[in-house]
């Protein structure tokens, strides 16, 4: 179903492409699924995107490309040195620079004829309104919940389309909520996961490419949008198994009783997402388990002093391979299995490479009996950060 | 051909790292029933403590929403597809 996201009213449309723009997007004016017309859609169209990382990169790249007039782009991030590995807007020299101005930067000289505004903040629902309400389309790149949240009910309540896309090592999901009649982030899931059970890239890792090709088919949705072109993902869930290097469709249909696009709606305001979500403060906690942890430097000590410590390592076989302790290693999700490998006699200090699994970790052999058991505060990153710094980090 | 059920990659380190796992079932609950017998660890993923499907986790039968079926009673026949669908927002990070 071929739908078009019509301009908002307020600055005169554009009307003409300049001899230098007719040139610039001469591929796409010489066929005829584009043209001057749909190219003329393409420099009147206003997209916002949530998110300048590993979605936001293609995203950013393939739509200043394609000419879309105006751009804006969120995220209140710096750029990090382990972004460079996915987001390939940015290179070394944008290290510590706020993400959103180095896109903005690189965009510009992919396409000086747009305009381009950098929003270096971060999306809440006291601002997500006044934001979106001057674009057409928004498009969520973003990396939490509580964020996915609050774009699509923001979308849904201002009537804006919502192109989705998310990923999780090599998997991706894209599909386009707000439309009329279409499902919202909310029909397909009523209610986040509770914190710590579905892992971040930064723990569950990510192929680089993964969000290059899931943001290239949000690029490539936006675009079919604004045109009128083709047939879109309204109603389609979108699968990508990179490593099966499968596509898949599942059927996403709208729920009558949501509640916020549904027929009776009870969500009319943005609430709070992260108090919805389960989150507090700015980073999501790991499980909510409170544990007996070691310090790194108390572990130090300890071992230095000759005491008897089994170290218990709950990470993963090519993560042991990076840098260890060498403790025993048995994967977390391997613990209940392997719990007969632990002696529960002696003293086992569990790490892994943040703290969280081992606290986990923790918290069953507690639960399993085992009294004389220690998370190691920080995991394998502390240790390198407070007592051996040729420990390489990950 | 018996059920196939495509566990997703968030689940697959409680799944023996399996991608995908074979049953014969006739409705989804049982499918499901024999997957979290199978590999336990996935059970306090996919349902709560009531037994409830966790609603951050969307089930399909072949292309179909389970939600608009008949729920866990949605019948099932050899050669269908179950997919598991969790939630995911990685994306930046």
């Amino acid at each position: 179903m071929a739908t078009t996201a019509q301009p908002q009213t307020g600055a005169k449309p554009a009307a003409t492409l300049s001899n230098e723009e007719i040139l610039r997007y001469s591929r796409h004016l010489i066929m005829p699924e584009v043209g001057m017309e749909g190219q003329l859609k393409l420099k009147n169209a206003k997209v916002l995107l949530i998110g300048t990382g590993g979605l936001g990169a293609p995203l950013g790249l393939y739509l200043a490309a394609a000419g879309v007039g105006r751009l804006g782009l969120v995220d209140f991030d710096v750029v990090d040195f382990t972004n460079l590995q996915r987001q390939v807007t940015f290179g070394s020299s944008d290290v510590g620079k706020p993400k959103s101005e180095a896109a903005r930067v690189r965009l510009s000289n992919l396409n000086p004829a747009i305009q381009i505004e950098s929003f270096e903040t971060q999306l809440t629902s006291a601002n997500a309104l006044e934001l979106f309400k001057d674009f057409d389309i928004i498009v969520d790149g973003t990396d939490n919940f509580p964020t996915r949240y609050l774009v699509n009910d923001a979308c849904i309540l201002l009537g804006k389309p919502n192109v989705y896309g998310s990923i999780f090592r090599f998997e991706g999901q894209v599909t386009v909520f707000g439309m009329p009649d279409g499902p919202c982030y909310r029909c397909l899931y009523p209610e986040p996961p509770p914190p710590g059970l579905v892992p971040s890239c930064a723990e569950g890792g990510v192929l680089g490419v993964l969000p290059g090709i899931v943001g290239s088919i949000q690029a490539m949705e936006t675009i079919k949008l604004i045109l009128g072109a083709g047939d879109n993902l309204v109603g389609r869930l979108l699968l990508f198994d990179a490593l099966g290097m499968k596509f898949r469709e599942l059927k996403l249909r709208k729920n009558p009783n949501c509640p916020v696009c549904g027929t009776n709606r009870t969500i009319t305001k943005l609430i709070d997402y992260y108090e919805f979500c389960g989150v507090r403060g700015e980073e999501a906690p790991g499980p909510t388990v409170s544990v007996p942890e070691i310090t790194p430097r108390e572990l130090k000590s300890r071992l230095d002093r000759g005491d008897d410590l089994f170290i218990l390592d709950v990470r993963e076989p090519h993560e042991y391979q990076i840098c260890n302790l060498h403790g025993h290693l048995i994967p977390l999700g391997e613990l209940t299995r392997r719990v007969h490998e632990l002696d529960s006699s002696r003293e086992i200090v569990a790490h892994c490479r943040s703290g969280k699994r081992s606290a986990e970790a923790v918290d069953f052999l507690r639960k399993a009996g085992f009294r004389k058991i220690l998370n190691l505060k920080g995991g394998i990153l502390a240790w390198s950060d407070e007592v051996d710094p040729s420990v390489p980090k990950y | 051909m018996p059920v196939k059920v495509m566990i997703p990659t968030p689940l697959r380190p409680y799944a023996g790292k399996r991608a995908s796992a074979e049953f014969h079932a006739k409705t989804v609950g049982e499918a499901l029933g024999h997957l979290t017998s199978e590999f336990v660890e996935l059970r306090k993923h996919l349902f709560t403590e009531e037994g409830k499907l966790r609603s951050f986790v969307n089930v399909y039968v072949n292309d179909e929403d389970i939600r608009y079926l008949a729920k866990e009673n949605t019948p099932t026949k050899d050669g269908d597809t179950i997919s598991i669908i969790p939630s995911i927002a990685g994306g930046c990070i």
